[in-house]
């Protein structure tokens, strides 16, 4: 199709939104094909994960107007993907998801650059993260998801009076589908709970106790979990077991395969092997679709303003029927990843000791017997004897001094506040502040930019 | 015009969120899903509607000051600590173990998601035995259960030639509200109250149940250095 003819109609129905005033849009929503305009030129999306949802988000996306889009995957097509990952092709097993996927919208869509990136999340640095304006995530894991959560909400930053500063919010839409069932959510961390305010929420996962699976097997899982927990590394010392080496799955499903003909139980097959090891759960394209949708949607919603966003969590169920709701969660003030934490102003001069006897007096704190860590190092320890003796010398020197001389920056104490006799174990957030560094601690506390 | 594009709006968004009062659910991808109702968990739900955001005019000026700053040296990256690490932290710093269990960090004061607990029992079959026991905590900790294994060999009806620990708290009975405290204390409790009934050895549980006494002097001869049966333990006294 020629960009002449294509252009009107690609965006007639988004023009409908865009162009248009409404009832519900946002404050300062702006209708008009400048606002159109900029989304093209200025919003940068990026999306985690190529698999179901990946592909759907990505083409979505593309089509929902969005030219700047980024996707990250560290997998590499199956067979078994091509099912419902739509964008992949047979000729294409093998390769990286997040490279074919890119390429195969950039073919069908014209105008829409897409950045593959073939590693995992962790390998990038914060700087990559940064550069989005929205992440919009198609994960499988509650790992993965509380990642890319605390890395946005990382950019978060507070005022003096503990207000979120807009310039600062990273928002994201996060998608999940499991068989017929799915959710998807918008996160804007310092307005929204973040996926850590209510990871709670999340069942705990289903755990057989090892000693059923050595002595009273009763189902063909049972089988499996002994092959692939107990057996392997009775076999395979010190050589750890690889979820993805297919020889390693073909090994376990043949150790269950003997282990259900020894107790004469059923159904142990290799799909059953996979499933049961890697906790898969069949997909169903058409649970990714409409997740995807939604998530495609509020991306849309949060960048034009064109309507109110999803408040703030969509549940769909396809199982008997179809059920969707949309509950409202509430943030977590105290969390650790998201809320704004305590503000605390010190001179530079001030020892990590007297640092800690100051959280003691502090009105909104309250803490003795504090321990201090700093990203990922641990000042002071209360306990056990072997780290607090590790950490002592730290006490007589100045926390500036310990923190890298940062002028602003977090730090975690845990410790046991409240009354004697009452006294009950807390873990706290502080937004530690130094006094008088070159300035920046005064502008950045006033809230400018 | 406002209410044909009223109706558009409305159309799209009806499309996603059809309202569904009765049960309310929720599905998360990765064996994760959960049903709930509302009223068990009061102050979770907020009734007013917020979300009226437009960020495009943010995301503009943001671009602007990006390209300015591109030739400045950026702050140096920081890897954030997970709520994990925060969480075991805490735990940690609360540890209040028995005279007979010590714990030890390999990879120095500040990795704390790998350590190992020593235990050192003063009574029962055991007396005098010491046994290592490795940590590992995972970033979504205390979601995830730690991955415990015993590094000594010990002939004990719970615990294989492996190392695997049948503890129902660090599988089936784990939860979020235990702590490293507990799950020592449990190991702990191994020693002095070994289980025939969750067998992960079923030889040694065999004997503990039918004949204590060959279990003791198994026991001991296992700790001193020595064959059980077929097998070789290495001496932990």
């Amino acid at each position: 199709m020629a960009d002449s003819t294509a252009q009107p109609s690609r965006s007639r129905d988004l023009d409908k939104l865009l162009l248009r005033p409404g009832h519900l849009v946002g404050p300062n929503f702006e209708p008009g094909a400048e606002l159109r305009d900029d989304i093209k030129t200025y919003a940068k999306v990026l999306v985690v994960g190529a698999g179901g949802l990946g592909c759907e988000l990505l083409k979505d996306l593309a089509l929902s107007g969005f030219c700047n889009l980024e996707v990250i995957d560290m997998d590499r097509i199956e067979v078994s993907n091509l099912n419902r990952q739509f964008l992949f092709r047979l000729e294409d097993v093998g390769k990286p998801k997040a490279e074919v996927a890119a390429k195969r919208v950039m073919e069908r869509v014209s105008g829409v650059d897409i950045v593959p990136h073939f590693c995992r999340i962790e390998d990038k640095e914060l700087d990559f993260y940064s550069d989005f304006n929205i992440i919009v995530l198609g994960l499988d894991s509650i790992e993965a998801r509380s990642y890319i959560n605390a890395v946005a909400c990382g950019f978060l930053e507070y005022d003096s009076d503990d207000n979120p500063r807009e310039e600062t919010f990273k928002p994201m839409v996060d998608g999940g589908t499991e068989g017929f069932k799915g959710h998807a959510r918008v996160i804007v961390p310092g307005v929204t709970p973040c996926f850590e305010c209510t990871i709670w929420l999340f069942p705990p996962q289903v755990k057989f106790p090892l000693c059923t699976l050595a002595e009273t097997p009763r189902s063909a899982a049972h089988c499996i979990e002994y092959a692939h927990l107990i057996k392997w590394d009775e076999v395979h010392v010190g050589k750890t077991f690889d979820p993805d080496n297919p020889e390693h799955m073909q090994w376990v499903y043949s150790e269950a395969v003997k282990r259900a003909e020894l107790f004469g139980i059923p159904g142990v097959t290799y799909s059953l092997t996979q499933g049961v090891v890697k906790n898969i759960i069949p997909a169903i394209a058409s649970t990714n679709a409409i997740i995807s949708a939604a998530c495609t949607l509020e991306a849309l919603k949060i960048a034009s303003g064109c309507s109110k966003t999803l408040s703030n969590y969509l549940t769909y169920n396809g199982v008997e029927g179809l059920h969707t709701k949309v509950t409202e969660f509430v943030k977590d003030n105290d969390c650790l990843v998201c809320g704004p934490g305590v503000l605390i102003e010190l001179d530079t001069s001030v020892t990590l000791r007297k640092f800690i006897d100051l959280l003691e007096e502090h009105p909104k704190l309250l803490l003795s017997k504090a321990s201090v860590t700093h990203r990922g190092k641990n000042l002071y320890m209360q306990a056990p004897p072997v780290l607090e003796e590790m950490t002592r010398s730290n006490l007589d020197v100045a926390l500036f001094d310990l923190m890298d001389k940062i002028p602003k920056d977090i730090v975690h104490v845990t410790g046991t506040a409240g009354k004697s006799g009452d006294k009950q174990s807390c873990l706290r957030k502080l937004r530690v502040a130094f006094k008088g560094i070159n300035g920046v601690t005064e502008m950045d506390m006033a809230g400018g930019a | 015009m406002k209410v044909q594009n009223y109706v558009s709006d409305e159309v799209n968004i009806a499309k996603f969120a059809v309202n569904f009062t009765i049960s309310f659910f929720f599905g998360v991808m990765g064996d994760k899903c959960l049903n709930l109702r509302a009223s068990l968990v009061p102050g979770l739900f907020r009734t007013d509607v917020k979300g009226r955001l437009s960020m495009i005019k943010l995301f503009k000026v943001k671009e602007k000051q990006r390209e300015l700053a591109e030739n400045s040296n950026g702050k140096p990256p920081v890897k954030k600590q997970s709520a994990g690490e925060l969480r075991l932290h805490r735990d940690i710093s609360e540890l209040n173990l028995p005279k007979t269990c010590s714990i030890s960090f390999p990879n120095g004061k500040d990795d704390l998601m790998n350590f190992e607990v020593t235990i050192r029992p003063d009574e029962g079959y055991y007396n005098g035995g010491i046994f290592v026991f490795t940590f590992q905590i995972s970033p979504i900790y205390p979601h995830e259960a730690p991955k415990v294994k015993c590094k000594t060999k010990v002939y004990h009806p719970n615990i294989d030639l492996e190392g695997n620990v049948c503890l129902n708290i660090l599988r089936e009975d784990w939860k979020p509200v235990l702590n490293i405290n507990t799950i020592i204390y449990g190991l702990y409790h191994l020693f002095t109250e070994p289980n025939h009934e969750d067998p992960l050895n079923p030889d040694a549980a065999g004997v503990l149940r039918d004949n204590p006494k060959l279990f003791e002097s198994n026991v001991r001869r296992a700790m001193a250095g020595g064959y059980v049966g077929q097998t070789f333990f290495t001496r932990c006294i």
